[in-house]
């Protein structure tokens, strides 16, 4: 690889870092609970950015390795979430967190 | 080419995480093969033989001390008490979900797919047994839990984390009655708990990185390793204190913490009694047995880092659990109010990081979740026509209509509130004593003060069943089925024996307080 090409990478954890912050926040603002669960899936590929990046770092395959274990579980998430937030909407309406007000206090 | 080398695996240490696990498998085939009439009995007597088989091999493993498998499963005295604890804990929730003599085809919604309030939705509340796939769920669960506690590196630690979780969510849904209150806190404890994961992936990758450049080791996430980079790494502490850091918002999530507690009253409320129950006695010991092994075992080094922020999580938890608990108004969110207080008590034993502090959590947690099985089965018969009466107005008089229930309700809430004689009082005197021993008296009279606070509450409904005279809208007291008088009087008695008698346990819970590294 030119060296031009190549970047260092300290960048990449900055951006898993960013992504991170970026989904966090996103759950705490947004209404829409797709939205809020796609904010999720974005901080778990942020985590495994890092995982992938630290494995470059250290020079070992254990952080890669937990990078297909965390695609697994994310994909198994979707399922399960999907399902309880579909069954949600059927009978709503509305896929919105704000909606969903029975339980309080 | 390097020739592969396989770790080895001792079949026998693991024995009761692959039973519960193939035991799910098998529930889920049972669910495809198995005819509709027969379902229910077929699956309730496999998971019932799943988790007495597991506990066997949990009893006959009770010397073994080792790690196995690659270094992701540690088999030592913490793991098989606690293992034993969930299994114990689990059989009781079982017998509650089982339950369907109490309502007409159980606690559990016939198809979940149904939409709720529809024609259809009305003809299978009255008419269908309820869904089967409660068990296979349970009993992944309860697998997810049993790798949970004996997780020696932090992926086995994630994955199980999700296993036990998402049959949970799952569960929370399925109410007969009140669906869209199920259906809500469904989403609300799927939402935050993935939200809560997601903190404690981060917090793994970090704690990777963190490990880097020990001389003579590889990085990686099992505890050695951790331990070994905490005491010598040449990283940058922020890694380490923010991995830290965000493990424990994942772990303090699970264990209904403050400030990570606000999904317990709302899920507690939504979610069928049963699966309440279960939620409450077993996920608390998973996730404190976690909790244990993370700090103990990986994370000592530092405990000048974590215990000062703990201590504050500790103090907030039982404050925030002991005054709301004051102000509410249904049974079911004044245990769950109980239990975040109950969690904060947990953490002053966590916090002792001694030898007594790791037996006084545990023997705590045992105790709590036989009492507050107990408390969630009696909740289950104070009904009226529209399912359960849980406002707590309703209750008032009770003790007038059904003095037995009442009093088995009584005892359970004064062992909630400490009183000497039942086990509510040795195990906060276990925690409590293990702290001031660690050190952390601060933490013991914040604990001792808010329990003052928590007994308001408990006495409230005491005076409300016994003093009040029962009025038109008081509920009957439905007569339980031999299912749930089972788990009800277990609970009572496992109250009260630990309270009057709790050497046995006591010594066993001291004699596995080891951990192995």
């Amino acid at each position: 690889m030119n060296e031009f090409f190549s970047v260092e990478p300290d960048y990449y954890l900055i951006l898993a870092a960013v992504l991170f912050t970026i989904g966090a926040v996103g759950v705490l603002v947004r209404r829409n609970a797709i939205v809020l669960f796609m904010c999720v899936e974005l901080m778990l590929n942020a985590a495994n950015l890092a995982l992938v990046t630290f494995s470059r770092i250290n020079g070992d395959l254990n952080g890669q390795i937990m990078a297909f274990f965390v695609m697994v579980v994310a994909a198994a998430e979707v399922v399960i979430g999907l399902a309880i937030i579909m069954s949600i909407f059927r009978t709503r309406r509305s896929a919105s967190v704000d909606d969903a007000n029975l339980l309080k206090y | 080419m390097t020739e592969l080398k396989l770790p080895s695996i001792d079949y026998a240490a693991l024995a009761p995480i692959l039973i519960m696990l193939g035991a799910a498998l098998v529930g889920v085939l049972i669910e495809a093969f198995v005819p509709r009439r027969l379902r229910h009995a077929v699956q309730l007597g496999a998971a019932l033989l799943a988790v007495l088989a597991a506990l066997y091999f949990v009893v006959d493993n009770a010397g073994e001390r080792q790690i196995t498998i690659g270094g992701a499963i540690a088999v030592d005295g913490p793991t098989l008490f606690l293992q034993g604890a969930i299994l114990v804990l689990a059989a009781m929730a079982l017998l509650l979900i089982g339950e369907r003599s109490i309502e007409r085809g159980g606690a559990f919604v016939a198809q979940a797919a149904v939409v709720a309030g529809s024609e259809d939705d009305r003809r299978q509340a009255e008419e269908s047994g309820g869904a089967t796939e409660v068990y296979p769920l349970t009993t992944f669960a309860i697998g997810g839990m049993l790798i949970f506690v004996a997780a020696n590196d932090l992926l086995t630690m994630f994955i199980s984390l999700e296993v036990f979780s998402l049959p949970l969510y799952l569960l929370c849904a399925l109410a007969r009655r009140r669906r869209l209150l199920s259906q809500e806190a469904a989403m609300k404890y799927f939402l935050l708990g993935a939200y809560a994961s997601a903190f404690f992936l981060f917090g793994v990758a970090l704690v990777y990185g963190f490990t880097s450049g020990i001389p003579g080791r590889t990085a990686g996430v099992d505890f050695a390793t951790i331990h070994a980079a905490v005491a010598d790494s040449p990283s940058s502490p922020v890694l380490l204190y923010a991995g830290m850091a965000l493990l424990a918002i994942g772990l303090l999530f699970k264990a209904a913490a403050a400030p990570f507690h606000v999904w317990t009253p709302d899920v507690y409320q939504g979610a069928p009694t049963p699966v309440t129950a279960f939620m409450a006695a077993c996920t608390k010991v998973a996730a404190f047995g976690a909790l244990l092994r993370v700090f103990y075992v990986a994370f000592s080094g530092s405990a000048w880092n974590f215990t000062p922020v703990l201590g504050t999580v500790a103090i907030l938890t039982m404050l925030v659990g002991a005054v709301l608990a004051v102000t509410q108004t249904d049974i079911k969110r004044l245990l769950a109010y109980s239990s975040i207080a109950n969690a904060g008590y947990l953490l002053v034993g966590v916090l002792a990081l001694n030898k007594e502090g790791l037996s006084g959590t545990m023997f705590y947690l045992v105790a709590y979740g036989f009492s507050v099985l107990a408390a969630f089965a009696v909740v289950t018969l104070v009904r009226d026509a529209d399912g359960e009466a849980t406002h707590l107005s309703r209750w008032a008089g009770l003790g007038r209509r059904s003095p037995f229930f009442a009093a088995l309700f009584t005892f359970i809430l004064l062992a909630f509130a400490g009183i000497p004689l039942t086990s509510g009082f040795t195990s906060k005197f276990a925690v409590f004593g293990a702290a001031i021993e660690g050190g952390q008296s601060w933490l013991v009279i914040a604990g001792v003060l808010t329990s003052m606070i928590l007994a308001f509450p408990y006495l409230r409904v005491v005076v409300m069943m016994w003093l009040s005279e029962p009025g038109e809208s008081t509920p009957t007291v439905s007569v339980p089925g031999g299912l749930t008088a089972a788990a009800l009087m277990i609970g009572v008695l496992a109250t009260l024996v630990l309270g009057v008698a709790p050497g046995p346990l006591l010594d066993l819970a001291n004699g596995a307080a080891e951990f192995v590294r």
